[in-house]
């Protein structure tokens, strides 16, 4: 067993990736007892200084202290005996493995015989003294995401985790898991661990930490005690200038229907159902919310109104037409725009140029081509003039789409779609994985999306986006819509219950 | 009279099977562990004509099969060690180097037959093995007991890979780096040292496999004596689903279909022999179409791992 870790100290880490300078001369330090958060946008350099402390990455300079002694951590074995358990934000859990099986894969052994039982055992006594409930003997892809999260901290625990690190931990939960986890971490410290929190939710680190050190583009900003700072001091130093939400305006005036779903059922890709009958109905100048924890239906409701995915039954109607089962083709002849999820495959072509991108959905019509050619001119001003107003930063309009930053993609496809001036725009996702200032863009774009007569669709998991964008808030959950419900009567504890499936 | 031939025909077509098989069963369960941990070694063909040549070569020249058979595990360790270092190390496209380690097998076990042998010789080969008691059981005994001893060590790897894949601490590595590597590397795997462990292993019995077709089957070496089984291997290997049962079955049903067709050319039946000769490969083909569907292959097959690209 290793010493506990009562001091962690991380020295002037500097990292360098070809190109990019991802942490510069940063410095933090934690102690037995608290939570440590370490706050900042993405691309702030968080998770790079994260794995530099694991073993991941090599440091170009500066050094890690344990109790005050220096150490050299090469390699995640490394670490994992000098007890420091990690949380990565995505899970390293091998899915087609038992939780045992996944516990057991850390564990330095000369028994030629794997022991699972052993293993079991132990797991379950952690799992009852954390209160942290874990099946050992299921298998990881059964597991729900939050379930899949206390298997990763029990792990780290089972290896002799003195020190946990935890790498935007809430990001896949409900609100109400998020809640038991921040008590659990609380708790955790209490009993004397040092604890890394790493979000950029500021009031989940004004909740948990003792301290926060903030980073932004790969240097501290900040170091403070909690109780010496606030959530808006800690946005303005985590982006740099002061920040308003963006929130509709004015009372919503809802013109006809342009998107009607009537009692529509898909399966998923495994073959099970993942639409129990869905209906419902987005209208002209309103923005329809589908909150929901990601996983109960709501890839196959994109994809089932895209025309991606084969509806089996039940009907979708787009204006006055019905679509069900066209080609995506129909569907976007019919008015529908797609801000698809996964951006950089579904979104766009990565290897694509950007004008190629751009022209995508309209390259075989006039004026981008006539007969069998496609009409350079217009393609090059159009897209010059697209990129110029929605401000994608590219350097070239020939650069490969895949080379812009996750941010400047999103706002190629907005406009891209945005600009088609679609009856109808359903949004996937929208600002997942962006950070503050490409998100305050998006919402921008999206509610005049709204004020110009576009019906959106609005699927996403931040209850803040949901409640700030919205005038109706439908919650997803398992495949069926819980209950439609105004704005007005909805709040972040009533959408967390029935995203749970609490009615 | 002809009950007693149809009845001699069947033990004869079923012994014959069983013998078959050996060479699919010893390359498929190696192949079976390099893709379980991500890699796709596409070269076991190359492997088996080494393991073949050298397993020749040596008893050719001491006259101790045993020794044949030590090099031709020696030369497939060898292998199995250049597939790694090229595929896993140098990370290069696991298909093309496959088709390069088969061609680099077949051109060096050629061109060192030519140079030093020539032509055909024969060269003493490991007898069969009469199982007391067993071997004398009816039909079954002459079935099931009465191979040599290369045949019952494929027959027994086939539990012992299971174990293996399933209850050891290796095997649980195995399954975790053809996986999900990125986790394994998290937890202090070596993902790059499991693949070349299993690359190498799958190389020693592709070595065996091919000593097998000329110590233990033909006694003699002849140019692509191998005629295609390594590829077939690979074929089995996503037949029986990256599981040893479901390699054994595969193997069975190849190496019966290919016993049936030569059983019929030898009698004479009146059997179409050109449509007998292609049954094995066809029931192969069938099986596979009809048992793929939607099946599970290990996730990161034919990636190579490098941590640089995590996100």
């Amino acid at each position: 067993m290793t010493q506990a870790i009562n001091h962690l100290e991380m020295a002037g880490i500097t990292k360098r990736f070809p190109g990019v300078l991802a942490n510069d001369d940063v410095t933090i330090e934690v102690q037995a007892g608290e939570v440590l958060a370490l706050l900042g946008e993405n691309g702030a350099g968080k998770t790079t200084l994260m794995n530099v402390l694991y073993g991941l990455y090599q440091p170009d300079s500066g050094e890690i202290r344990i109790n005050k002694k220096p150490v050299h951590i090469t390699s995640p074995r490394q670490a994992i005996e000098l007890g420091i358990g990690m949380v990565h934000q995505h899970f390293m859990l091998v899915p087609t493995l038992t939780v045992a099986e996944n516990v057991a894969l850390g564990l330095v052994t000369s028994a030629p015989v794997l022991d699972l039982k052993v293993v079991s055992k132990k797991i379950t006594e952690i799992s009852s003294s954390y209160g942290l409930a874990v099946n050992p003997e299921a298998y990881v892809w059964q597991l729900s995401v939050g379930e899949q999260q206390r298997v990763e901290i029990v792990k780290a625990i089972f290896l002799g985790a003195s020190l946990l690190v935890l790498d935007e931990p809430t990001a896949v939960l409900t609100p109400q898991e998020a809640a038991e986890l921040l008590n659990l971490l609380k708790r955790m410290a209490e009993q004397g661990r040092p604890i890394v929190f790493i979000s950029h939710k500021l009031n989940e680190v004004m909740a948990v930490s003792q301290r926060v050190t903030v980073l932004r583009d790969g240097r501290v900003v900040a170091s403070v005690k909690t109780e010496d700072t606030s959530a808006q001091e800690l946005a303005r130093l985590m982006v740099g200038r002061e920040m308003t939400p963006r929130r509709r305006e004015g009372e919503a005036r809802p013109g006809r229907t342009v998107l009607e779903l009537r009692n529509v059922q898909a399966a998923n890709d495994k073959g099970s159902l993942a639409l129990r009958g869905i209906s419902l109905e987005v209208r002209a100048s309103e923005v329809l919310g589908i909150a929901g924890v990601s996983g109960n239906g709501q890839r196959e409701l994109a994809e089932a109104i895209s025309g991606l995915r084969k509806v089996t039954d039940g009907q979708v109607f787009i204006g006055e037409r019905e679509v069900t089962n066209r080609t995506p083709d129909k569907m976007i002849a019919s008015g529908l725009g797609y801000i698809p999820e996964d951006r950089l495959h579904v979104g766009t072509i990565s290897s694509f140029a950007v004008w190629e991108n751009l022209v995508l959905k309209d390259h075989h019509r006039r004026p981008y081509a006539r007969s069998i050619f496609l009409q350079n001119g217009p393609i090059r001003s159009a897209t010059a003039s697209l990129v110029g107003s929605y401000g994608v930063k590219t350097p070239t309009l020939d650069t490969p789409t895949g080379r812009l930053s996750g941010g400047n993609i999103q706002r190629l496809i907005l406009a891209r779609e945005i600009s088609r001036s679609p009856s109808v725009l359903l949004a996937a996702y929208p600002s997942r994985g962006l950070d503050v200032g490409a998100t305050e863009y998006v919402h921008t774009k999206l509610l005049e999306a709204r004020k110009t007569g576009t019906g959106v669709l609005l699927i996403s998991e931040d209850l803040e986006e949901i409640l700030n964008l919205s005038d109706r808030v439908a919650v997803l959950y398992e495949g069926k819509i819980m209950k439609t419900l105004p704005v007005s009567e909805a709040n972040e504890r009533i959408l967390g219950l029935l995203m749970a499936g609490v009615a | 009279m002809e009950h007693i031939i149809q009845q001699g025909l069947l033990v004869g077509v079923l012994a014959t099977g069983v013998r078959l098989a050996t060479p699919f069963l010893l390359a498929a369960l190696g192949e079976m562990f390099a893709q379980r941990s991500g890699v796709f070694n596409l070269g076991i063909e190359g492997i088996m004509m080494m393991g073949a040549f050298f397993g020749f070569l040596v008893t050719f020249f001491t006259g101790n099969p045993y020794f044949g058979l030590g090099s031709s595990l020696i030369v497939g360790f060898l292998m199995g060690l250049l597939m790694a270092l090229v595929s896993v190390t140098l990370k290069a496209e696991q298909g093309i180097s496959g088709i390069g380690l088969y061609m680099f097998g077949w051109g060096l076990s050629g061109l060192l037959f030519r140079l030093y042998v020539g032509g055909i010789t024969s060269i003493p080969g490991l007898g069969p093995l009469h199982l007391p008691v067993l071997s004398d059981i009816p039909h079954i005994g002459s079935i099931l007991f009465n191979h040599n001893w290369i045949v019952y060590l494929a027959y027994l790897l086939v539990p012992v890979a299971w174990f293996v894949l399933f209850k050891t601490p290796w095997g649980l590595r195995v399954r975790a780096v053809g996986t999900t590597p990125e986790a394994a590397d998290t937890l202090g795997v070596s993902v790059n040292a499991v693949r070349y462990q299993a690359l190498i292993v799958g190389g020693v019995l592709a070595g065996l496999a091919g000593a097998y077709l000329t110590i233990g089957q033909a006694n003699m070496y002849a140019d692509n004596i191998t005629a295609g089984r390594g590829f077939i291997a690979v074929a089995l290997v996503y037949f029986g689903r990256w599981n040893p049962w479901g390699i054994l079955a595969g193997s069975l049903l190849f190496s019966m279909a290919d016993s049936f067709q030569l059983w019929v050319q030898v009698m004479g039946i009146t059997f179409p022999y050109e449509l007998a000769v292609v049954l094995p490969y066809v029931t192969t083909i069938l099986a596979l179409a009809v048992s793929v569907g939607r099946v599970w292959t290990p996730a990161a097959l034919g990636r190579p791992f490098d941590r640089g690209s995590r996100g």
